[in-house]
């Protein structure tokens, strides 16, 4: 199977590696998958409390190479966006952008898991309630 | 000058060595006759290519000439000793032992003759992939007609005691049978020696070509018998109809000569490259070597690298190199191989392995350049996982609560 050009582009200059620091009260951490199922995403963002944009997301993923551009991808259409904002992106936009095959469909849906852990998170540390999303869990 | 992509995925398949090329073409032109047509030159032409080449197999695995079916390939031939075996010898009994690191071929095999009314027991093996002798015999009824235990494993290259093997089948009267693929060509294998009564080996995993293969059926002490499951013209002593492929069994028979020719330099030469592949991959921190290090063939290595996935790892150099791993993120199911998994690897170390098949054209620049890329890669993944950063800072994976998904 070939992978897109944009996956690769992802894979081999991942945007956005890193780590925040996870007990500041503005970051939010979203940790999905599991070390057996061969995917585990850690996504990160940081958000200014004054305006409640994220000013900052990191990532780092064991995963395929589509598991590594999705959360890639993700980060850097977290940046920028209002924590509301950032709740609606939709795992069917990644596979659009990294034209994803179907059997990698489960990788965006992963990242779109991380994304609203990570924002439950953030909400969940400064006291607000967390946000009940759809399950799209495919397995 | 070195060469890209590198192959070093030999265990899938190996490339036709040019010599075995160059035997095989006037059998598309000038010879093409069918081996079945007795009454013209044309005929006789083949059928002589056919005999000569049956005695090269024969030569390398140390059987009689008669004793050779040829069929398309491996598959055909576990299929064959399988269904054929069990259907010939249905009033004896109807229970077959086998093992569940084997190839698909034959474990789907038997899922049939399950469906047929057989009885098959599926054996774990022991975690560097060995059969444990005491559980095979244990495993023995009045009714057991067939034990099928491959020779060599696709993935981690492990070797069974097929001489023990062999002889426990012999002692209990029952029939012993090995898919011998990945052996044969590469290790000496020597049915009288071995003690086999039918075994199955293909020529595109020894230099030759594919859509060729071969099922070895004993006709001395005891004589064996297995059902045709293609019929036909009679071809093949009745076992297995259909038209020969001539130039592919010329080329199989080539390649079985130069195998049995140049073996034992060969194996020195891709041993000594193999080590060092192993070795220098094994500085690396938390990776492991798949399987018993001793009794394995002498071409493959199966490595995990934990903290990073396959798939994943492999996408960092596949344009260049090619090899195969036990993470199966692409497939339907996304379980991970279970061949490691038998071997009681966990799944995330299964997702994390790679395998190495060297060949008799594998050079040591493509080797040191492996190792490099790998290397590279392996260290440039773990900056990217979170997994390594978790085992860093000291945590114990196992306690963590995982999302399942």
């Amino acid at each position: 199977m070939a992978y897109s050009d944009k996956v690769i582009d992802h894979y081999s200059n991942p945007k956005n590696v890193g780590t925040l620091d996870k007990s500041s009260k503005s970051v939010g951490t979203g940790l999905v998958g599991a070390p057996e199922c061969g995917d585990v995403m850690r996504l990160q963002i940081e958000v200014d409390d004054a305006t409640g944009v994220i000013k900052d997301a990191k990532f780092k993923t064991f995963g395929c190479g589509s598991a590594i551009a999705s959360s890639s991808l993700a980060t850097e259409w977290l940046k920028g966006k209002s924590v509301e904002e950032a709740g609606k992106i939709d795992n069917m936009d990644i596979v659009e952008e990294l034209n994803l095959p179907p059997v990698k469909i489960h990788c965006s849906v992963l990242a779109e898991d991380a994304i609203k852990a990570a924002i439950n998170d953030y909400r969940k540390k400064n006291g607000l309630e967390e946000v009940s999303f759809e399950d799209k869990r495919v397995h | 000058m070195l060469k890209l992509p590198i192959y070093l995925d030999n265990n899938a398949t190996t490339p036709v060595d040019p010599r075995v090329l160059e035997t095989m073409l006037p059998y598309f032109t000038n010879h093409f006759g069918n081996a079945a047509s007795r009454n013209h030159p044309f005929g006789w032409e083949a059928e002589e290519a056919v005999d000569y080449a049956r005695e090269q197999v024969a030569q390398l695995v140390g059987c009689d000439p008669k004793e050779i079916i040829f069929t398309s390939g491996a598959t055909e031939a576990d299929n064959l000793a399988l269904k054929g075996v069990f259907e010939m010898y249905s009033s004896k009994g109807n229970h077959i032992i086998t093992v569940t690191t084997e190839h698909k071929a034959v474990l789907d095999t038997c899922k049939h003759i399950e469906k047929l009314g057989g009885e098959v027991t599926y054996l774990d093996v022991e975690d560097d992939g060995l059969l444990d002798l005491s559980k095979l015999e244990a495993a023995i009824k009045p009714s057991t007609i067939l034990i099928a235990v491959m020779y060599a494993n696709n993935e981690i290259g492990v070797v069974q005691p097929v001489k023990e093997i062999s002889a426990i089948a012999k002692k209990h009267g029952i029939l012993f049978f090995t898919d011998a693929t990945q052996a044969v060509g590469k290790i000496p294998v020597d049915v009288m020696k071995d003690g086999i009564d039918l075994m199955a080996f293909s020529a595109h995993k020894m230099y030759g070509p594919k859509g060729v293969g071969a099922l070895y059926v004993r006709r001395k002490n005891p004589r064996v018998k297995v059902t045709a499951q293609i019929d036909g013209g009679g071809h093949e002593r009745g076992m297995r109809s259909g038209t020969l492929n001539v130039p592919g069994i010329v080329g199989f028979g080539k390649a079985c000569e130069l195998c049995r020719l140049e073996m034992e330099e060969n194996t020195k030469r891709i041993t000594v490259l193999r080590n060092k592949l192993e070795n220098e991959l094994l500085q690396l921190e938390e990776s492991y070597l798949n399987g018993n290090k001793d009794q394995r063939l002498p071409h493959v290595s199966n490595i995990s690298f934990k903290y990073v996935e396959g798939e994943g790892l492999m996408m960092g150099f596949n344009k260049n190199i090619a090899v195969s791993s036990g993470s199966a993120c692409t497939s339907a199911s996304l379980e991970p191989s279970y061949v490691l998994k038998a071997l009681g690897l966990g799944d995330d170390l299964a997702h994390s392995s790679l395998r190495f098949g060297l060949s008799r054209f594998t050079t040591e620049e493509e080797i040191d350049y492996t190792i490099q890329a790998v290397r590279e890669t392996v260290l440039k993944l773990r900056e990217m996982s979170p997994l390594w950063e978790m085992h860093k800072d000291g945590i114990d994976l196992t306690t963590v609560e995982w999302a399942h998904h």
